[in-house]
């Protein structure tokens, strides 16, 4: 985690599109089962930059190989065509592997299936621990990941007893007392209810915003997209939209057509745009619902 | 819902917290042993007073050791009767063909004692010690054996993860039975084949949800860096301290003596 904290969203959205590239993407082809009777083509060709510092939404409908790109991030998967750098690595070296793992961490939809002990600041230090830090720099690395999260109080829980956003923000602690550049995350909130999934989106936009993580989130909430520096919609494996949230979502079509929906906000633009009223573009949030209302 | 929660790590700060798990492994091990060894009231009084002396220095609440006993309160029963009523010699106490002996209970209250000592002994341990730091103490305490090839923080880690999933088990199998009731499944009613039978609905899904929970977490362990034991460190790192040395010297001291009263 780089500590010179990003001024604010603004500063990053301006810098997401110029920034360093931390992960290049390019030409990725990826099968289940090759060679197999049921052999599945996942990604097509899949180009995509994930620059320092961003926050990235990765959309599209099931079965789109949302899971099997963000596999890719962190060299749980290795592509069969085409290559995937993780700061200059090609995840396909088996010697960087452990580098990479440290430095992309990521979670899962299941927060059930990601803890590993049964004490919450003993499964945050278990990533810790398998990079063969001293004890005492684990300790460090705990507390701090802890306090990120805002889970400092539940340290000697068990995690069975928290409730699913405290999990996953658990899923995410443990992550960072590996102290990663980036993380990926594999739509975590979809067994979330609503307080949940907010706490979620507080944290991750915290992590990134202040502590200068990159996100990778993958999610099928329009919503949580909306506040993302950058979208990228895949359909059948294959890229068929980037850009920023605003770019993105003006495509109503083309998103309904790979079986999309706006965000909330975005569709009720939309549609008084369509009872003639002048609402203006790139209305997402409901936040930019509120403030051009109340304007 | 079965109460999974008896006998769990409560945290805190005491003498007993503190201690090196494998002590508290070694002297639990120790005093089970005296335990069984002990025949005569002195030594039954002496070892009932150094389990209860633990157990005020644990600073735990006796409720937590009693609601445990409860748990067993059936056992506990059932082996002092046996023993009173099935103990031949001079009849204390009869009904019909009923004789409770003086031998019979006094045979029946040592084991009462003995069970319940035992059981407090391990309540010692698992109350004052978290999952990790008791498997840590294993894998430490067996460290010898992966010589001779024993896989010993494999196992070791087999045991954490499956403290871990006890109640996230019976937590979805609690679920399963409600979801299958609901849609007319009976279980616990008719005999005994047709009861077998009826778990099958609960023990399919349950099985299944269990094999894929094994299988996302292989992935989430590994993209966490987890690559067997070589190379890995632990938050709490063991290191025996000068209170350790005493509680070992202490506990030993009490074994000696309860062997020396036995066999002299
Ligand atoms: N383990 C696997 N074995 C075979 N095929 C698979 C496997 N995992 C995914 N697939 C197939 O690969 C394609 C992409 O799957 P992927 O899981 O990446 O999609 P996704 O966008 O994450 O979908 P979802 O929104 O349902 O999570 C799908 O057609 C899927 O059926
Ligand atoms: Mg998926």
């Amino acid at each position: 985690m780089s500590s010179n904290a990003l001024p604010g969203k603004q500063a990053a959205r301006g810098r997401s599109r110029e920034g360093a590239v931390y992960i290049r993407v390019k030409g990725l082809t990826y099968f289940y089962n090759r060679g197999g009777q049921s052999e599945q083509a996942a990604l097509h060709g899949v180009d995509l930059d994930v620059y320092k510092g961003e926050f990235l939404a990765l959309v599209g409908p099931n079965g789109s190989g949302k899971s099997t790109l963000a596999r890719h991030f962190n060299a749980l998967l290795t592509p069969f065509e085409g290559t995937v750098l993780v700061d200059g690595m090609d995840t396909r070296q088996g010697e960087y592997l452990w580098e990479i793992r440290q430095r992309v961490g990521m979670v899962f939809q299941n927060p059930d299936n990601q803890i590993v002990s049964s004490l919450v600041e003993e499964d945050v230090a278990f990533g810790a621990e398998n990079l063969g830090l001293p004890p005492p720099e684990v300790r460090a690395r705990v507390d701090e990941a802890l306090v990120l999260t805002g889970l400092s109080e539940y340290r000697n829980h068990a995690p069975h007893l928290l409730s699913g956003g405290q999990k996953q923000r658990l899923a995410i602690a443990g992550v960072l007392a590996m102290r990663p550049d980036c993380l990926v995350l594999d739509e975590p909130s979809s067994m979330l209810d609503p307080s949940g999934r907010r706490e979620l989106m507080d944290t991750l936009l915290r992590l990134n915003r202040s502590n200068g993580v990159t996100v990778v989130l993958v999610t099928h909430y329009m919503e949580e997209a909306a506040v993302a520096d950058r979208v990228m919609v895949l359909c059948s494996g294959r890229s068929v939209l980037a850009g920023t949230p605003a770019e993105v979502f003006a495509e109503e079509q083309l998103l309904r057509n790979v079986g999309l929906e706006l965000p909330v906000a975005a569709k009720i633009a939309c549609r008084l745009r369509r009872r003639g009223f002048l609402v203006p573009d790139g209305i997402l949030t409901i936040k930019d619902m509120v403030a051009y209302l109340c304007r | 819902m079965i109460n999974v929660t008896i006998g769990q790590f409560v945290p805190g700060n005491s003498l007993l917290h503190r201690l090196d798990p494998r002590t508290k492994v070694v002297c639990v091990i120790a005093t089970a042993i005296a335990v069984f060894i002990i025949a005569s009231w002195y030594e039954f009084a002496l070892l009932t007073g150094f389990v209860f002396l633990s157990m005020i220095l644990t600073g735990i609440s006796a409720k937590i050791f009693f609601r445990g006993l409860l748990s067993i309160w059936l056992l506990l029963a059932v082996t002092f009767f046996l023993q009173a009523l099935l103990t031949p010699g001079e009849v204390w106490f009869g009904l019909g063909f009923l004789k409770v002996t003086k031998e019979g209970l006094a045979g029946g209250g040592q084991i009462f004692l003995r069970l319940v000592l035992l059981i407090l002994i391990a309540f010692l341990l698992t109350l004052t010690t978290s999952p990790v730091n008791l498997t840590a103490a294993l894998e430490s305490i067996l460290a010898p054996l992966r010589r001779v090839g024993v896989p010993t923080h494999e196992l070791a880690m087999m045991m954490t993860i499956a403290l871990r999933f006890v109640p996230t088990l019976l937590n979805e199998a609690d679920k399963i039975a409600k979801a299958q009731r609901s849609r007319g499944a009976g279980f616990g009613s008719g005999g005994a084949m047709d009861r077998v039978k009826g778990l099958l609905p609960l023990f399919v899904p349950l099985f299944a949800g269990a094999l894929r929970s094994a299988e996302e977490l292989a992935v989430a362990m590994e993209a966490r860096c987890y690559r067997g034991g070589a190379n890995r460190t632990r938050m709490h790192s063991l290191t025996l301290k000068p209170e350790d040395y005493m509680t070992l010297l202490i506990t030993f001291a009490i074994l000696a003596i309860t062997v020396w009263l036995r066999y002299t």
